[in-house]
């Protein structure tokens, strides 16, 4: 028996923001009760969190990460990757499957969800690829890829590669009921482009790729998704254009919905030097585009707060800017993150945690919420917590992150998996 | 004297002072050039490491002989010969190059910003000789110095930059030196080499696609080479270039009375430039090759002498070898 005593619980599925107790048996939330109210004895082997000061969340969820296994250990495991995500506030993790080989059939499904099971510090909900290889061409095994435990498809890392792929692809997951990701992305727009074109990339001579390069692809995307009445995410968004398209699809119907990193809210490509820690794909976007990425997590255009943690092994980075592979972690600094956007009063903290919560969860079709027979999956944090970010001691193997030295406000405090303590940061 | 140079990466980060201390020191190895004996005593014993990851004739030369001329050794790391192709990282051939303890590392690589991820990396020395499709700070001191000279000075000049000008470091450096000196630019080339973000690089510039309107008034003309490479993307073809962008003798005329050509080489004569105009008075191309030695000169004297070594040596033309 697990108590979290005197939190302040936010729960936006049920609209929740009161000092409340929770009592989690086993690995469900058991009982929910007002703070003042006597404790019930704790039962001779109960924990007890002390949650006073702090914020009790349902348990963050990261539509969008790389957790590079299997193939890509020497930047991150499975085990290192989601004891960052723990650290980071985040009790479910989705990784993409770009991984070596590709997920693209249920033998590689089942094998990074047994992995999972053995070493991880959070859910894994992996995500499955569109086509074989994501070389674009014929479809994965995607309802073997289901019954093994993937909760979408995806090829990132690329584009869907045509439309004629898309449409199959969504006409087969409708039936499925599995959302589509796509990584929206003209691919001659982009071809040898290293970061978004304009002031910036014209001074530093770094060959830029216009915003259209993705809003061009979001138009595809949408059209193909009334075509089939598939359920369609737009994953890393980062330009008004493209929001623009996603809230005129919205308005009409469609089941459309999108996420927004962190470090596409934070910075944009002005911060842009050469250093290949702020060379990622989708690039840093204009402060305008950044501006409209803003007032679409306050006013519900955007439905996700995703990290695209994406890490990099040190030598790899360490290069030319226009020879570094693009990606940038981003588990332990998304919440301090998107606290600084709260503190700066353009984010509602509701709506924060409903970035984090229920907003991803709706994307996978699932519900979130602190109730009594719900998993204990919960996020603790602190809204004004002092600290600074070192990469050096992040859980994640790699520290190719813009944010190293960072000062901060507000941390998660502790992060509590299927009812056990998977993070506890110490005051 | 101006606050010391650690690296030389970049024009946009040096100040107007820095600058014309640099042209000053420049002045006494113009000079030097027409000397018989033209060998210095001033860097003897000190390296020159030159890394020119990307192929290069003339940067490379000038740089060697101006290390030489000033009686410094060179290490020579070329292209070709380069562990880069045999998968070596720059920072590490950067690292084994700074490992042989040169004084100082000139640097040419295809990558913009190559030459400051390597000076963050190391503690020697770096001048930038060409970053890719970023900075020649080089090319733009001498053509500054050439253009100081002939017209006695440089300040709120009409300059008028022909070419490809996106993909242009020439372009880049000299918009921001001239720039601080209060010239006024027109940049002309085909439209998709001319994005409008350059009007941001500096204060008082602007875009013209027609040769003849971009003309008018300049002081100096800056021809850019056309790199050929760059024409297949997208396909221009070659007489359209010709036609609409080369600079003509009637089209020169344009330009005030005893407007300035230059041209950073290499020059394709017939393609971006009419001979004529290349060979003519008005063409500074030889003087810019011969000013390259001597910004060459005051540049490395500048970043590697140090302390007493430096005031006596310099102007003694004939010290012993």
């Amino acid at each position: 028996m697990l108590l979290i005593k005197n939190g302040r619980v936010i729960d936006p599925a049920r609209g929740t923001d009161a000092k409340l107790n929770i009592w989690v048996d086993g690995d469900r939330i058991a009982r929910i009760g007002p703070a003042e109210a006597p404790e019930r004895p704790a039962s001779p082997n109960g924990q007890t969190l002390d949650a006073t000061g702090l914020v009790v969340a349902p348990g963050f969820i990261d539509l969008h990460c790389h957790l590079r296994e299997p193939g890509g250990e020497s930047s991150e495991t499975v085990e290192t990757g989601t004891r960052a995500a723990a650290r980071g506030g985040f009790t479910a993790v989705c990784p993409m499957p770009n991984t070596r080989p590709v997920n693209d059939n249920a033998s590689v499904t089942r094998a990074v969800m047994e992995r999972a099971a053995a070493v991880a510090s959070t859910r894994v909900w992996p995500i499955g690829a569109v086509s074989l290889g994501s070389r674009g061409e014929a479809l994965a095994e995607i309802g073997a890829m289901q019954k093994a435990g993937i909760v979408a498809v995806s090829d990132d890392g690329r584009p869907i590669a045509s439309a004629k792929l898309l449409r199959q692809v969504m006409d087969y997951c409708r039936a499925l009921d599995l959302p589509v990701i796509d990584h929206c992305e003209d691919a001659s727009l982009f071809a040898g482009a290293v970061m978004r074109e304009g002031r910036q990339s014209v001074r530093l001579g770094l060959r830029g790729m216009p915003a259209a390069t993705e809003s061009i692809a979001v138009a595809r995307d949408i059209q193909v998704t009334e075509l089939t009445g598939c359920r369609f995410h737009v994953a890393h968004l980062s330009s008004r254009a493209s929001l623009d398209l996603v809230r005129t699809a919205k308005k009409r119907g469609l089941q459309v919905s999108c996420e927004v990193t962190p470090h596409h809210f934070t910075l944009c490509d002005e911060d842009v030097v050469y250093d290949a820690r702020f060379k990622m794909n989708p690039p840093l976007t204009s402060s305008e585009d950044r501006t409209a990425l803003i007032e679409g997590l306050a006013d519900g255009a955007v439905d996700s707060i995703a990290t695209d943690h994406a890490p990099h092994e040190a030598a790899t980075k360490e290069v030319e800017f226009d020879r570094a592979p693009f990606g940038v972690t981003g588990f332990e600094t998304a919440l301090a993150l998107a606290l600084e956007l709260v503190h700066s009063g353009r984010l509602s903290l509701v709506r924060m945690v409903e970035l984090f919560t229920t907003g991803p969860a709706r994307v996978l079709g699932r519900k979130r919420s602190i109730a009594p027979g719900e998993p204990a999956d919960l996020t603790l944090f602190s809204t004004d917590q002092p600290w600074t970010f070192h990469a050096k001691e992040s859980a994640s193997k790699s520290t190719n992150t813009p944010f190293d030295g960072r000062k901060f406000r507000g941390a998660p405090m502790a992060t509590v998996v299927a009812g056990r303590i998977m993070y506890r940061r110490d005051a | 004297m101006a606050e010391r140079l650690r690296d030389l990466l970049s024009i946009e980060e040096l100040t107007a002072a820095q600058i014309a201390f640099l042209l000053d020191e420049a002045k006494p190895f113009q000079e030097f050039q027409r000397y018989p004996l033209k060998k210095l005593a001033t860097l003897r014993g000190k390296t020159v490491a030159l890394a020119f990851f990307e192929a290069s004739t003339r940067t490379r030369i000038s740089f060697a002989t101006a290390a030489s001329r000033l009686g410094a050794d060179t290490m020579n790391l070329q292209a070709e010969s380069s562990s880069l192709k045999k998968g070596e990282s720059l920072l590490d051939t950067a690292r084994t190059l700074d490992a042989m303890k040169p004084d100082c590392i000139v640097m040419r690589h295809s990558s913009s910003g190559a030459a400051d991820f390597v000076a963050r990396h190391l503690d020697i020395p770096v001048i930038n000789a060409g970053d890719g499709t970023h900075e020649h700070p080089t090319q733009a001191l001498l053509d500054a110095l050439t253009i100081r000279d002939r017209r006695g000075s440089m300040e709120n000049l009409n300059v008028t930059i022909i070419g490809d000008i996106l993909h242009s470091r020439v372009a880049r450096s000299n918009l921001h030196l001239l720039g601080k000196f209060g010239c006024r630019f027109t940049l002309c080339g085909p439209p998709m080499w001319l994005p409008r973000e350059f009007e941001c690089l500096g204060k008082q510039i602007r875009r013209s696609s027609r040769v003849e309107d971009a003309l008018e008034g300049a002081d100096a003309v800056i021809v850019l080479r056309v790199q050929q490479e760059r024409l297949h993307e997208p396909a221009l073809p070659l007489d359209e270039y010709i036609l609409l962008y080369q600079l003509t003798p009637e089209r020169l005329k344009i330009a005030r009375p005893g407007a300035l050509v230059l041209h950073p080489g290499p020059m394709i004569r017939g393609l971006e430039i009419d001979p004529a105009v290349a060979d003519g008075p008005q063409s500074c191309v030889l003087e810019q090759v011969t000013n390259g030695l001597a910004v060459r000169m005051a540049i490395l004297f500048v970043m590697i002498a140090t302390g007493s070594e430096t005031d006596d040596a310099k102007g003694s033309a004939h010290a012993a070898h």
